[in-house]
């Protein structure tokens, strides 16, 4: 089979990344000292999806896969938001006896 | 009568190492299947014998031959050893891995070294799950689920027990990682996905739910142990646990695995179907998607099982209609078997028998799924004898059918005998019978109320009761025909040729059994469909 | 066999898949996070104010650290800079086991406090409290017995590269271990702000 072989990513932007990724460390960290309520947390979880974005399409090399990668961790985040999704629909609404 | 023994034909006889290591180290995915089949049929009997002591013990109400106890030990083993030792990894473990590559044109798997990783965790679950029985506490009585809090609580050997089953999920797994990436990467030239065999299409659509689904099952197993080991509590409502959730994690793998079993059963029929009608498919496209139709909408239906858990309303009504969906694409499968069917010229050969009995056994099945997705139904059915019959009539009448039919249609592409057909019918016709007396029994005495797990009954269903024990005799025979003749066709059957059926995929344009890589020196480039019968004819036996 | 079967991006793929069982499995204790913090919201705040940010804030730049080297090593081996790729993965792993060890002592401390699973320190505190630290020590025990792992992987493939098996020509072993190692960081990424920053 004919290997198609990725161009090496340059030190810099890997080097880049990971001050991005240091940036928003301190950004979550900073949040996290202001009280927001509920809110708080999903600004976190927010800053978690934004870093691990960078990871994977940066230093996972997901951007220069094909789409068949991007499709199949779609499907998995997919399936994953369904099974903590449709808990959440017993959780939520059970009626807790006195 | 033949002359040269098997073990001088085909890919038996190409090995790097000889006897016995050339099994134990092969990667040739055709050994590690014959060594899946193997296995998987011996754990089977070993289930099957477990299952008629059951039905023994129920021929009459009171105590016969096991204590409560010991009845609670039996069918918690019948019921591990039959889904993770047989049903899951029965189709797509066996005739998955002895298939796929030569429907596909490929010459092995992905990943050979894994394919035999996969066997090995197979098999070393299936010894723990022995040893679980015959040592620690005594053997598991919690029933396959491991619902806690009592399975945290039991003395028996469950801790084991749980293990084996985490070791068989990595098996699956691996198995699932092996067939997903085989079907992108390693089809032949020519082998568009339009004229993939409808078999690899129900392999792809399990294999994502194996990849997906299965690592559920193995935290909540992992949970179970640590909960035993060091008290964590995760699930223990007094230390700020939930025990419901033991159950939803249980079943978001454990609904979709019971589409890990049936699926692949389904992609068997879809092979036998237009072979036996000289007919291609019926609605290729429709039969391609419902598969992974049917493995998505699988995976939001888990909490059906759950209705007398306690959990919301809310999410009863919610599962409750998620759950008829899964109806749709199964629906669209029975109605293209029986178009296919429909001006057919039908050969009612063994396989086609054990097919045809499939799809009527599914559809009582997949009926009385329907009652029990119902929330309202489900109140009154719920943990009656009337679930056992069910699933045992999709389990065993879809899935176990559709693995009988499997060896009866390529058991003899892999061995190169063919088994005496007239014996083959007999035991079809033992096996339907005697299926449907003890499960139709058993969901009509469930019906009238007989709660499952009760080694004991109160007089009035004595009667159903005694019919499906008498029921599982017939079927037992049934079971040693078929065995027994199978077994000769491997030492005295005749020797058949390439394409004893006129099967149109690619396994039946190859010698049987397959040599080593399948393909000579020439890559295989395919110019046709699956189902195009145009010029493809049995060989004259 | 007649002919070597030679597949680097499915090989890639299927390591791709593996992670994503990975993820599912750490999603279940995930998933008994989400469904806990609604339920006992006051009680998890309580006990997330007893960690110390400051140990997990110092893992996070750790793991990130490590995540760098180890993705920098695949440019390394890609422009053939065999010396440079051992030398980051060497980097990998000692950061590897710096998370390990500051993770030892924070989990001392708290274990000094009578604080660990089914302890009765933890059972006085409440349910709350004691499912936040049950689930706190499963999640970060687990994720501690991937950082092992990933470990490993990566000092087996070194030993790979420095022997020639892994080259500028063929290493996806390399790129697969690599991805298993970022698989570590994103868990840690989640596991972070979740138990140590809510308030």
């Amino acid at each position: 089979m004919s290997e198609e072989k990725h161009e090496p990513v340059p030190y810099r932007t890997f080097i880049l990344t990971w001050v991005a990724l240091l940036v928003l460390t301190v950004i979550t960290v900073a949040v996290a000292q202001v009280d927001l309520g509920a809110l708080n947390i999903w600004v976190a979880l927010s800053v978690a999806s934004c870093k691990s974005a960078l990871v994977l399409l940066i230093f996972m090399h997901l951007k220069q896969e094909t789409l068949l990668f991007k499709i199949g961790l779609l499907i998995m985040i997919v399936i994953l938001a369904i099974f903590i999704g449709l808990t959440f629909t017993d959780v939520l609404y059970r009626e807790v006896l006195p | 009568m033949t002359t040269t023994p098997l073990k001088s034909t085909g890919f038996y006889s190409e090995s790097p190492r000889p006897g016995l290591l050339g099994w134990l180290l092969s990667t040739d995915h055709k050994r590690i299947g014959m060594l899946y089949l193997g296995c998987i049929t011996t754990m089977f009997l070993v289930a099957v014998g477990l299952g008629l002591a059951i039905r023994l013990q129920l021929f009459a109400p009171g105590q016969h031959i096991m204590s409560a106890q010991t009845y609670n030990a039996t069918f918690t083993v019948h019921g591990i050893i039959m889904i993770f030792l047989f049903i899951i990894p029965s189709i797509p473990a066996a005739f998955g891995n002895l298939l796929l590559p030569i429907q596909i044109g490929a010459r092995d798997v992905s990943f050979p070294r894994i394919n035999l990783l996969s066997w090995y965790f197979y098999i070393s679950g299936a010894v723990l799950a022995v040893i679980a029985i015959f040592s620690g506490g005594g053997p598991p009585d919690t029933g396959w689920t491991f619902y806690v809090p009592f399975s945290t609580q039991t003395t028996t050997n469950v801790n084991l027990a749980v293990f084996a089953a985490f070791m068989l999920g990595f098996s699956s797994i691996l198995t699932g990682i092996n067939f997903v990436t085989t079907i992108h990467r390693l089809r032949a030239e020519g082998m568009t996905w339009g004229r993939l065999p409808l078999f690899v299409w129900t392999l792809y659509a399990t294999a994502w739910i194996q990849v997906l689904a299965t690592p559920m099952l193995g935290i909540t197993l992992v949970l179970v142990m640590l909960e035993r080991f060091f008290g964590a509590g995760l699930f223990d409502a007094a230390s700020g646990g939930d025990p419901i959730l033991f159950q939803h994690l249980f079943w978001i793998y454990s609904h979709p695995a019971v589409y890990i079993m049936i699926l692949p059963a389904m992609g068997v029929i879809s092979e036998i179907i237009p072979t036996f009608s000289r007919k291609p498919m019926f609605g290729y496209w429709a039969m391609a998607i419902s598969s992974l139709a049917i493995a998505f909408a699988g995976s939001l239906v888990w909490a059906h099982h759950m209705y007398a858990s306690g959990m919301s309303d809310f999410a009863i009504l919610v599962f409750s209609l998620l759950t008829f969906i899964v109806a749709i694409p199964s629906a669209i499968k029975i109605f293209n078997w029986i178009s296919t069917l429909y001006k057919g010229s039908i050969q009612l050969a063994p396989p086609m028998l054990f097919a045809l009995a499939f799809i009527l056994q599914f559809a009582i099945g997949g009926l009385g799924g329907l009652a029990l997705g119902a929330a309202a139904s489900d109140i009154h059915l719920h943990d009656t004898t009337f679930v056992v019959g069910h699933f045992h009539y999709t389990m065993f009448g879809g899935t176990g059918f559709a693995f009988f039919a499997a060896l009866h249609y390529w058991l003899p592409k892999f061995t190169g005998r063919m088994y005496n057909q007239k014996t083959a019918v007999i035991s079809w016709g033992l096996l339907f019978v005697g299926f449907n007396v003890t499960y139709m029994a058993m969901q009509a005495v469930g019906i009238q109320g007989m709660p499952r797990r009760y080694y004991d009954y109160l007089p009035e269903f004595h009667t159903l009761n005694m019919v499906a024990t008498v029921g599982s005799w017939i079927l037992a025979l049934g079971l040693i025909v078929m065995f027994v003749n199978l077994f000769k066709s491997l030492r005295s059957g005749p020797v058949i040729g390439m394409n004893p059926w006129g099967g149109a995929t690619l396994e039946w344009f190859v010698p049987s059994p397959p040599p080593m890589e399948n393909f000579g020196e020439e890559d295989p480039v395919v110019t046709r469909g699956p189902y195009d019968y145009q010029g493809v004819t049995a060989d004259e036996p | 066999m007649s002919h070597e079967h030679r597949d680097d991006t499915g090989a890639r793929f299927g390591m791709w898949l593996f992670l994503y069982t990975e993820v599912i499995l750490f999603s279940g204790l995930f998933l008994l996070y989400g469904v806990a913090v609604t339920k006992y919201t006051d009680a998890y705040i309580l006990a997330s104010n007893k960690l110390n940010v400051w140990f997990g804030a110092v893992n996070t730049v750790v793991l990130l650290t490590s995540s760098l080297t180890i993705a920098l090593a695949i440019t390394a081996i890609q422009r053939n800079r065999i010396r440079t790729c051992i030398n980051l993965c060497v980097v990998t792993i000692a950061l590897a086991i710096l998370f390990l060890i500051n993770k030892y002592f924070e989990w001392s401390h708290e274990i000094s406090l009578g604080i660990y699973p089914a302890s009765e320190t933890l059972l006085e505190m409440g349910p709350g409290v004691a499912s936040f630290f049950n689930l706190y020590y499963f999640t970060a025990g687990l994720h501690g017995l991937h950082v092992l792992i990933g470990a490993t992987l990566i000092g087996v493939v070194a030993v790979l590269v420095a022997r020639g098996k892994v080259t500028s020509d063929r290493y996806v072993l390399l790129e697969n271990s690599a991805l298993y190692w970022h698989l570590v960081d994103l868990v840690w990424i989640f596991l972070f702000p979740l138990y140590y920053l809510i308030i």
